[in-house]
């Protein structure tokens, strides 16, 4: 798998300082989306994800520097799955359909807009659930309903919102396989994770944020000891394993619950 | 029947019938955006806000004073978007201010200067007396006008009130769709304020919706369902106000209040859980086998 960004480039973050009400979040930020782009931005919980995704996404305008994308860029949003109202009034065919062609507006979809629709559902593998309510699918299945209303747009890059968050193992499986297909399709990704072992460790390319850009590069090249204390601000143990590295935690030697019995 | 047909007889109470099935239908229509994007607290606000807009505009220019309690309301609705936006107040603190502070306005100018249109009382709580032909026709291009509205954005409204970030990123200009449903929702307000007046407007736009989501999970079939709920309400509870000798939008919002209790009995907690919104993805996990 390939993914360190060597293609053209589409989006560019150059000294980028960014924030909410006066409160920068993220200082000095330069940052490439590759045409062939597969990166992980890794990082703890307010450290600047999110932040980073909405201005590459353009939803949140910089405090100073400057941000530029290839013209035409065709963009696809994945959000946590947390962050949805699972109760909203819809069915996973009229969710899906909502990203479609922006020029047509009326309630109800073309003939080849529908064709599209199950088409891109039967590739996901979730055809037959097109017409459940969103809440009656799985986590696994709602995140693939996510990626078909993305894919609907038939996007350059995607970016994804901790795609794994809150889902079990086998379904973080399925998503990461699905996102590399979708990768080796010519799709251009770019998710948020804070999940080092599940996700981070199995990307090509991560960059880890801290108020800044911390460190960026292959697993090997940044999931050190190092970097990730300067990332997480807690030291951490690197193990490799089948050539995976792998991350514990270094319990500080007062720990009550390794001191306790 | 002949319960039925005897108002009809009368021209005042034709024109009330079809003026409260037509307020009940808007507001049960445009009421699914308020419900469903959790606006229902503005919508409880601005009709208070309009009516102080609706008092003012009568001492400066009585016979546009329809006019200027829509200038007011839309004022109001787009005051109430840039404060809860741009600043650390909550939506709930600057409808609060805005609002309330109308309504205060409006009271101290009915007391202060009289009206030259529609009574307090029939501001407050309805009235199918005082209503002119000029208010049907406002009604009806307000009807129009909302309808034309949905219908025409009915994606990127959709799109803005299920998901607004993703909205944003796929096209739509989910600021000018806020906007827009603002405005819309103001006049909605305005148009059949007199009808079912100032206090209850803000139930009628919320009972018919409500009703409606615990009946269906689809969405359209949900703008339908609210509708038609609206319709009835006017219409039943325009014979029972006759009937009663009660204001019109009392009526109106009580049938709406007990057809609200019967689905409530028949879909159970069913019901409860589609309006309240208890379900998520967690729970529902369970419910169907990953298919892959």
């Amino acid at each position: 798998m390939t993914g360190t960004g060597i293609g053209p480039e589409l989006i560019t973050l150059e000294n980028v300082v960014a924030g909410y009400t006066h409160h920068p979040v993220l200082t000095d930020v330069n940052f490439h989306v590759h045409e062939d782009q597969f990166t992980g931005i890794v990082g703890p919980s307010g450290a600047g994800k999110t932040t980073l995704l909405r201005l590459l996404l353009g939803t949140l305008k910089p405090m100073s520097g400057t941000i530029s994308a290839s013209k035409d860029l065709r963009l696809a949003y994945v959000p946590q799955l947390e962050t949805v109202s699972w109760n909203f009034p819809i069915t996973v065919e009229e969710c899906v359909l909502m990203s479609r062609k922006s020029a047509n507006q009326l309630p109800w979809a073309s003939k080849s807009e529908k064709i599209n629709v199950g088409n891109v559902l039967e590739r996901l593998s979730i055809g037959e659930l097109a017409k459940r309510h969103i809440r009656e699918l799985s986590g696994g299945q709602q995140q693939r309903m996510f990626l078909a209303r993305a894919l609907l747009r038939q996007p350059q890059v995607m970016l994804l919102d901790e795609p794994t968050s809150g889902v079990d193992v086998a379904t973080r499986h399925d998503v990461l396989h699905l996102l590399a297909d979708l990768h080796e399709e010519g799709i251009a990704i770019v998710l948020t994770t804070h999940d080092l072992n599940g996700i981070a460790a199995h990307l090509p390319h991560l960059v880890c944020v801290n108020q800044r850009i911390v460190a960026s590069g292959t697993p090997e090249e940044v999931m050190n000891p190092d970097v990730l204390e300067q990332t997480f601000g807690a030291r951490m143990e690197v193990l490799e394993h089948l050539g995976m590295r792998i991350v514990i935690d270094e319990a500080p030697s007062s720990d009550p619950m390794r001191n306790a019995g | 029947m002949e319960t039925l047909l005897e108002p009809l007889q009368y021209a005042f109470f034709q024109k009330g019938l079809f003026v409260a099935s037509l307020s009940g239908a808007l507001l049960g229509f445009i009421g699914v955006f308020i419900v469903l994007r959790g606006m229902s607290y503005i919508g409880h606000g601005l009709s208070h806000s309009i009516f102080g807009g609706f008092a003012a505009a009568q001492l400066f220019a009585s016979s546009f004073y329809i006019l200027g309690a829509g200038i007011w309301g839309i004022a109001s609705a787009l005051a109430i978007t840039a404060v809860t936006k741009r600043s650390r107040l909550g939506a709930d603190a600057a409808i609060g201010v805005i609002t309330t502070a109308s309504f205060a306005l409006g009271v101290a100018l009915f007391a202060k200067f009289g009206t030259s249109g529609p009574s307090f009382e029939n501001a407050l709580f309805g009235s199918i007396l005082g209503i002119s032909s000029e208010q049907i026709i406002g009604l009806i291009a307000v009807t129009i006008l909302t309808a034309a509205f949905v219908f025409l954005r009915y994606r990127a409204l959709l799109f803005s009130t299920f998901d607004p970030d993703v909205a944003a990123v796929s096209g739509v200009n989910v600021s000018r769709i806020e906007a827009l449903l603002m405005i819309v929702l103001s006049l909605s307000i305005l148009a059949t304020l007199t009808v079912i007046g100032v206090t209850l407007v803000a139930a009628m736009l919320v009972i018919p919706a409500v009703i409606a989501r615990m009946l269906t999970d689809s969405f359209s079939r949900m703008l339908t369902y609210s509708t038609i709920i609206g319709t009835f309400c006017g219409l039943v509870g325009m014979y029972i106000s006759y009937y009663a000798g009660v204001p019109s939008g009392t009526m109106i919002v009580l049938v709406g209040a007990a057809l609200f209790l019967i689905v409530l009995a028949i879909t159970g907690t069913r019901g409860l859980r589609r309006s309240a919104g208890l379900d998520s993805h967690t729970d529902a996990s369970a419910l169907a086998p990953i298919t892959r």
